[in-house]
Formats: structure tokens, C-alpha cells, sequence
């Protein structure tokens, strides 16, 4: 199981939980799961054909998978997975 | 014989007394240049590149400063009295190689040549605890003073930035608001007062700088920023601090800082959490390298009403202070390169990493220069976020 951490301004698609636990061995089948647990974060998290939106960013630990393998980038046991979306509150 | 007991005027009949300009050139090309006068006299201002000896300690220090006797020495005091003598004695030291500045910094400062300000008594006193630190002293304590640094908003990130700032003698504090003081901003927003509700914050801003650090110029800027005005206002600065309430701001500073390679201290907040990050363009990445596009409204919650903790906003608000004072001083390790998130309900900080994207649209290696009015717009620009975030939102 990875931990998925929800950004505030998705917390009202996953009742509120900041933490998801969520299993998959890739970051891919990880959201997935995510999805399947708590459908209305998918709208946010993907578009239409099924890539990641281009305004959410998506760690495995510290690293960006924009940089790693996109969704097919590997999540093992223990990895923590961060949904990071901007923000703009000042 | 020659003795230090000659009259002033014999003395300086023997010594080589240098025009300004020949001591410029003699300082240029690595003269050993040496302060005579006492502490009081170096902390007003010195010579840039001089070492400072009071003349009744040259004698015993000189061997230990200069071991070879034909390097070229240097000396200046106020006028050249002091330092013709000095000369004398090193000279009957065995040093064969001394000259005096005819005229001494007097003469330097009247023909409008650079010297190196240093701090006051008050100053001396103010930022005893900067000047304590190895890593700061007065060197960094100067490079405050002389420091120019730019707050986007003065809110909830704005408000401690701009108080430790100043409390750190950053000389010029820029505030760009166009908000007036809400009695919901007071929760947070530390640098407003009851009293002040319905004066522009910019002012309000001030007020408080005023009283707290009279080193400090504050200027206002009630105005929000555009494509028509940013580069003119940022031009002035070394360093902006973004605690701005909207993305299209955030962008639109984004990209004309790095047309004008400012770096910017630049973090958000939103109920208990907050981010932080430092961009130096062409150094580490941008903005739009971390996020290359805004989000649409619904996950955009400074367009709308939200909560946010006071504190955690301080802490954010800091953490740009602190961020501030390395670029400022150029000690420590920036942000640059990381991005720090700060949960406050559960006290825990998550660093992660952001690099520059070659393709970033902004500071990728072929990313074209855009007209300055076409800096932070995006295709569908006024869908995310077009009009401006007011309360009861976080930001403001």
C-alpha cells in the first residue's frame, strides 16, 4: 500500500481525509484505486483521455513523475504519493 | 637623523604623498591599503579593499599584515597627518616600498569618490544580534541596508514578511496592494491595526514599518499589478516576494521576473497549509516549470470564500522572510530547486524537489522573448480566474 496525500481542495471528493492508503505498483494504478475509493476526485485528477491534468502535479516521495515515468512510474510498499495542485491564497 | 619627533611638514618632505588618482591606480593593482585612523572614524566610512590598523597599533601588527618589506603599502586618515607619521615609522621599520593619500579620505570623499558606508552607533546597537553572527556582521547587515525587496500583497504572507524584514533593516520595502484594511484581515494579516480598517493597506503597511524601523523607505504602490506597469515597478528591486491572492498575478510576475532575472520568493497558503519555494531565473526553475498551468476554478480557492489559520500563515510568511535574507546576503541555501509544504494541523514539512523543465514556455532553452503584454496569459486566461479574489477569501 502507498499513502496518497490529498491537496485541501481535494478533500471535499475524499470526505475530508488529508491521507488515502491506496495500492497499485504504479503511480497509475495507485490514482486508480484512489478513483475507485473515492470517484469524484477523478474529474479533477484526469483528463478526458486519461492523462493526468496538466494543472495537477504528482510525487512519488520527493520527485515529480513529470520527470520519472508518468503514470508508469513505479510505486513500491511504504512510497508516498503527493497530489499537489497550485495554489494562490496569499 | 630623521626621528618621529620631526615637524609634520619635514615628515612629509620625505614621504611619498600620492594624488587620488595615483591612488586609485596604486589600489587597482593590489597595494596593500591600510586605515590609520581610529574605530569610530573606519565604522563612518572606509576605502573599499582597505584594512583597518589605528595608528598605535601599526607598528606592532605590520610584520604580522605585510612579512615582505618592498610590498607596496598604502596608508590614508583623514587627512594625511596620521598617516605621513605612520609612514615614517614603517619606513624606519625597513619597509621601503610606503606611500601616504595626500589628503586622505577627506580629499577622497570632497572629489565624490566611493567609500564603504558602514553602520551608525544606532545601527551598531539595533542589529548587534546580525552582526554577531559570524555569517552576517556588518557586511551582511549593510547588504540589508542596501537591499531593495518587493512584497506582492500585504496580507496574511505579506504582513510578517514585511515586519521582519524591516525589523532586519532591509533598507527599501516596495508594498504593491490596491486592498484596503479589513477587520478580517486582522486575524492575520499582523502588520494592520483595529484602528486602521478602510485605510489602504499600503499605507497601513507603512505606518507600522515607520515606527518600527526608521532605517526603513517603505513604498507604496496601491495598485494591482498588470502587464502595463510590472516590469517598471520590479526593475527597482533585487528580490520580490510573492504573497499575491490570484494566480493571474502569480503568473504574470512569474514571467516578467525572469525577463528581468529577478529572483522571487514565492509562496501560498490555504486552510492549514501552505508552500514555499524560491525561483532564481536561469538558475533553478520558474513558476510554470512547477506548475505549467493554472487550475480551473473549483480548484482555485482564492477566486472564492475559504479559510485560512493565522499562524500558518505567519509561519509561511517567514519562512519568505527568511529566504529573503540568504538571497539578500548570500549565506545559507535557498529554496531554490525545492519546494517546502508546510502542514500546520499536523506540524510536519514534506520537501520536493522541482526542476526546470526545458520545455517550460517561460525559461526553457528555446522559449522565445513574449511582449510584455502578453506576459502571464494563458489561452483560456479569464476562465480560471479573471476577476480579482476579495474577501472573505484567504489571501486579500
Amino acid at each position: 500500500m502507498a499513502t496518497v496525500k490529498i491537496p485541501p481542495v481535494l478533500r471535499a471528493q475524499t470526505g475530508g481525509q488529508a491521507e488515502v492508503s491506496a495500492s497499485g505498483s504504479t503511480v497509475g494504478e495507485v490514482l486508480a484505486a484512489l478513483v475507485a475509493e473515492h470517484p469524484d476526485t477523478e474529474r479533477q485528477l484526469f483528463a478526458a483521455e486519461g492523462e493526468l491534468n496538466r494543472y495537477v502535479n504528482v510525487y512519488v516521495n520527493d520527485e515529480d513523475v513529470r520527470v520519472l515515468d508518468g503514470l508508469d512510474t513505479a510505486v513500491s510498499d511504504g512510497d508516498t504519493v503527493v497530489i499537489l495542485p497550485a495554489m494562490a491564497g496569499g | 637623523m630623521a626621528t618621529a619627533a620631526d615637524p609634520i611638514e619635514q615628515v612629509k618632505e620625505r614621504i611619498e604623498m600620492l594624488s587620488l588618482e595615483a591612488a586609485r591606480e596604486e589600489i587597482a593593482s593590489g597595494a596593500e591599503l591600510i586605515d590609520v585612523r581610529e574605530q569610530h572614524e573606519w565604522d563612518d566610512a572606509h576605502l573599499e579593499g582597505a584594512k583597518h590598523v589605528p595608528q598605535a597599533e601599526l607598528a606592532g601588527k605590520i610584520e604580522e599584515l605585510v612579512p615582505e618589506r618592498d610590498k607596496r603599502i598604502v596608508l590614508y586618515c583623514r587627512t594625511d597627518n596620521r598617516s605621513a607619521r605612520q609612514a615614517d615609522i614603517l619606513e624606519q621599520m625597513g619597509y621601503r616600498n610606503v606611500a601616504v593619500i595626500k589628503g586622505g579620505i577627506t580629499a577622497w570623499t570632497e572629489a565624490g569618490l566611493p567609500v564603504v558606508a558602514t553602520l551608525t552607533p544606532e545601527q551598531r546597537t539595533r542589529y548587534s544580534r546580525h552582526t554577531l553572527l559570524p555569517e552576517i556582521g556588518v557586511e551582511g547587515q549593510l547588504k540589508l541596508l542596501n537591499s531593495k525587496v518587493l512584497l506582492l500583497g500585504a496580507g496574511g504572507l505579506g504582513s510578517p514578511t514585511a515586519l521582519y524584514l524591516a525589523a532586519a533593516g532591509v533598507g527599501t520595502i516596495g508594498i504593491v496592494d490596491d486592498d484596503v484594511v479589513d477587520a478580517s484581515n486582522l486575524q492575520r494579516q499582523v502588520i494592520h491595526t483595529t484602528d486602521r480598517v478602510g485605510v489602504p493597506k499600503t499605507a497601513s503597511a507603512k505606518q507600522t514599518i515607520e515606527a518600527l524601523n526608521p532605517d526603513v523607505k517603505v513604498v507604496e504602490y496601491n495598485l494591482r499589478l498588470d502587464a502595463s506597469n510590472i516590469l517598471d515597478i520590479l526593475a527597482g528591486y533585487d528580490v520580490i516576494v510573492d504573497g499575491a491572492d490570484n494566480f493571474p498575478t502569480r503568473y504574470l510576475l512569474n514571467d516578467a521576473s525572469v525577463r528581468l532575472r529577478k529572483p522571487v520568493v514565492s509562496a501560498s497558503i490555504l486552510g492549514f497549509e501552505g508552500q514555499i519555494s524560491t525561483f532564481i531565473p536561469y538558475d533553478g526553475p520558474c513558476y510554470r516549470c512547477l506548475y505549467p498551468t493554472p487550475p480551473p476554478p473549483e480548484l482555485a480557492p482564492s477566486c472564492g470564500a475559504n479559510g485560512v489559520l493565522g499562524v500558518m500563515a505567519g509561519v509561511m510568511g517567514l519562512l519568505q522572510a527568511n529566504e529573503v535574507v540568504k538571497l539578500v546576503t548570500g549565506v545559507g541555501e535557498t529554496l531554490s530547486g525545492r519546494l517546502l509544504l508546510y502542514e500546520s494541523l499536523s506540524t510536519r514539512f514534506t520537501e520536493l524537489k522541482v526542476r526546470r523543465d526545458p520545455e517550460c514556455p517561460i525559461c526553457g532553452e528555446n522559449a522565445p522573448e513574449i511582449a510584455p503584454e502578453d506576459m502571464g496569459k494563458f489561452p483560456d486566461y479569464e476562465l480560471f480566474c479573471g476577476a480579482p479574489a476579495r474577501e472573505p477569501s484567504p489571501a486579500a
